[in-house]
């Protein structure tokens, strides 16, 4: 639908809002110039948006400007000018402080743990949800659906009920954590506690974003590999592995973003020794509580700049991974 | 079937020992990772028995954490809601340049820590922050008050409703919507008799996991809100403070309200899903 002189201009901000203001008033024109009784108007109502189709998408839907507007405007408040205001606030501490804050030991164990922990609690991620998406699509057991059900339970569950919980359970005398003690291993109050927590937040982006297409997968597939063939170990890894790989990373790269920033139900169960068991996050509320707000936004400033970098990456690896399929 | 293995049925399939085991290794990891903390939450909400649940949850600073994160997600749920809406409107219904870039920074609140979600408030209106002093002059204060716990709320609840809605009606296209147009009907007609019934269900599904996310907001409410008891203290935040104070009971208590919660919106959400036929996984392409 759209109309190739628009693709090849460059959206000039003030002409942008020109644009939007006259499309408003022509759809308005449009709707009001167009009574349902009247037999000879709805032929002329298509003929008047032709014309001025050169600046704007061909379209008689109306509200364009209007609701492109309103997007942008409560994007621009809630979303950007916040996040300006973080990275101009970074910007004007003094560089050397900057790099002494973001350098320090603690700081630096803090970021070590938090990326470390999420990367580790992702990689879980890819192996366990793209076997438990795998068994949900292909398989039928009992209670399949309440399964399937189940894995949304860490996108509902809020983080500080999860945290409390997931404390109690793994606690020297809890029902997971006794056992564990036994064989020796502490998984409360260690770094083994948050790996625990960051696994359960980003437990389903991965299953979520293999699941459709393990289902979209023609059958074709297989049975052509299977007949050329292929056993079926090398149909799951020549043919299907690839194929997912794209979602694979899509929901690798969601629960590592979710991972690394995630606070609430670490913070209970990681004991926050600092150097040990202290997050960034966790971190950047104590840099705040001590009021030294410039250091708690440089630690910020470091955490989003790091995670953006690294959805970059993998959004690249994805794009690429996609034109590398296509052209097999 | 086992002898003959290489059949087109079997080719797509393991044998049943193979089978069995991966339902099992995945079963086991669902009943750790996500039964056992749930069941956990009520086991030890009622461990001193129901005289002690309920009476935890009749405490006047637990009631008035109950009043606040109603009154919170009462108030961010609805302007996402109408946001969601119209971002979906003008990126699925037209076409234009920095579309993708659009919808990138739409999402870009789920990539930031919800600490740092709440840290950007702090540093626009807190004392030391851009508007604050202007704002306290006015007498208006935003930080440790209720409008900074609704701006972070806002903030983290911000792409659910457009991220559901975007793909739903760009599969669903522009031509119910130009017919209506062509027969007459006003834009705003058009809105609520032709694309409102056909994006209802996808509606209510975004709101209900926005609705989740904002009365479960933790971090970046727990930043904004100065922590006070009765006051600027949501659910969430009251299960902390009383956990930090070794009442487990209370805090578990008040936990259990916000898993009943997460439950009741998984029930909503699959009935939906089962609805609109969206099968056991299918959430469009």
């Amino acid at each position: 639908m759209s109309s190739s002189a628009l693709l090849d201009r460059p959206a000039g901000r003030g002409h942008d809002q020109q644009r939007r203001a006259a499309a408003r008033v022509e759809t308005l024109d449009l709707t009001q110039a167009s009574p349902p009784t009247s037999a000879d108007a709805s032929p002329p109502c298509l003929a008047d948006a032709r014309p001025k189709a050169a600046w704007r998408p061909r379209s008689i839907i109306p509200g364009f400007g209007l609701t492109l507007g309103l997007t942008l405007a409560w994007l621009g408040l809630i979303v950007m000018l916040p996040l300006v205001a973080l990275f101009a606030r970074a910007a004007s501490v003094d560089p050397g402080r900057f790099i002494e804050t973001v350098t320090s030991e603690r700081v630096l164990a803090a970021l070590q743990l938090s990326f470390g922990a999420a990367l580790a609690a992702a990689l879980a991620n890819a192996v366990f949800g793209t076997l438990l998406a795998w068994v949900l699509v292909r398989y039928r057991f009992p209670g399949r659906r309440l399964v399937d059900s189940l894995v949304d339970v860490p996108f509902a569950l809020p983080t500080a009920v999860a945290g409390i919980s997931l404390t109690a359970l793994y606690a020297e005398n809890g029902w997971l954590g006794a056992p564990l003690a036994e064989l020796g291993i502490k998984v409360a109050f260690t770094p083994l506690g948050v790996f625990v927590a960051l696994v359960f937040v980003s437990l389903p982006f991965v299953v979520r974003s293999i699941e459709p297409v393990l289902q979209d997968l023609s059958p074709e597939i297989e049975e052509a590999a299977a007949c050329l063939g292929a056993s079926r170990w090398q149909t799951i890894w020549r043919v299907i592995v690839p194929t997912l790989f794209p979602a694979l990373a899509t929901g690798f790269a969601l629960a590592f973003a979710r991972a690394v920033g995630e606070y609430g139900s670490v913070i209970f169960i990681a004991g926050n020794l600092p150097g040990i068991s202290e997050i960034a996050p966790l971190l950047i509320v104590i840099k705040l509580e001590e009021y030294a707000y410039g250091e708690a936004t440089a630690v910020a400033a470091v955490m989003l700049l790091l995670s953006f970098v690294l959805l970059l990456a993998i959004n690249l690896l994805q794009r690429w991974s996609r034109s590398h399929l296509e052209r097999r | 079937m086992a002898t003959r293995p290489r059949s087109a049925v079997d080719a797509r399939t393991e044998p049943s020992p193979v089978r069995w085991l991966l339902i099992t290794v995945a079963l086991l990891f669902v009943a750790i990772f996500i039964v056992l903390p749930l069941v956990s939450v009520f086991t030890e909400a009622l461990r001193q028995g129901f005289g002690a649940y309920f009476g935890a949850l009749a405490d006047a600073d637990a009631r008035a954490a109950i009043g606040l994160t109603l009154t919170v997600a009462a108030i961010a749920v609805p302007l996402n809601l109408v946001f969601g809406v119209v971002a979906a409107w003008a990126i699925a219904k037209f076409d234009f340049r920095g579309k993708s870039l659009l919808i990138t920074f739409i999402d870009l609140p789920f990539s930031v820590s919800p600490v740092i979600s709440g840290l950007i408030y702090v540093l626009l209106f807190g004392l030391q922050g851009w508007l604050g002093p202007f704002l306290s002059e006015q007498g208006f204060k935003i930080i440790f008050a209720v409008p900074g716990i609704v701006l972070a709320t806002i903030f983290v609840t911000f792409p659910f409703v457009a991220r559901e809605l975007i793909p739903l009606m760009q599969e669903q296209g522009t031509d119910e919507e130009e017919a209506a147009l062509v027969l007459g009907a006003s834009g705003w007609q058009t809105f609520r008799r032709v694309t409102l019934p056909n994006i209802r269900w996808g509606l209510l599904y975004g709101v209900l996991l926005c609705n989740a996310r904002a009365m479960g907001e933790f971090g970046a409410v727990s930043v904004v809100s100065g922590h006070i008891r009765g006051l600027t203290n949501t659910m969430p935040l009251h299960v902390e403070i009383l956990y930090n104070e070794y009442n487990f009971v209370a805090s578990f208590a008040v936990a259990s309200l916000l898993a009943l919660l997460a439950l009741v919106t998984l029930a909503a959400k699959s009935g939906i899903e089962w609805k609109i036929g969206r099968g056991l996984t299918g959430r469009g392409h």
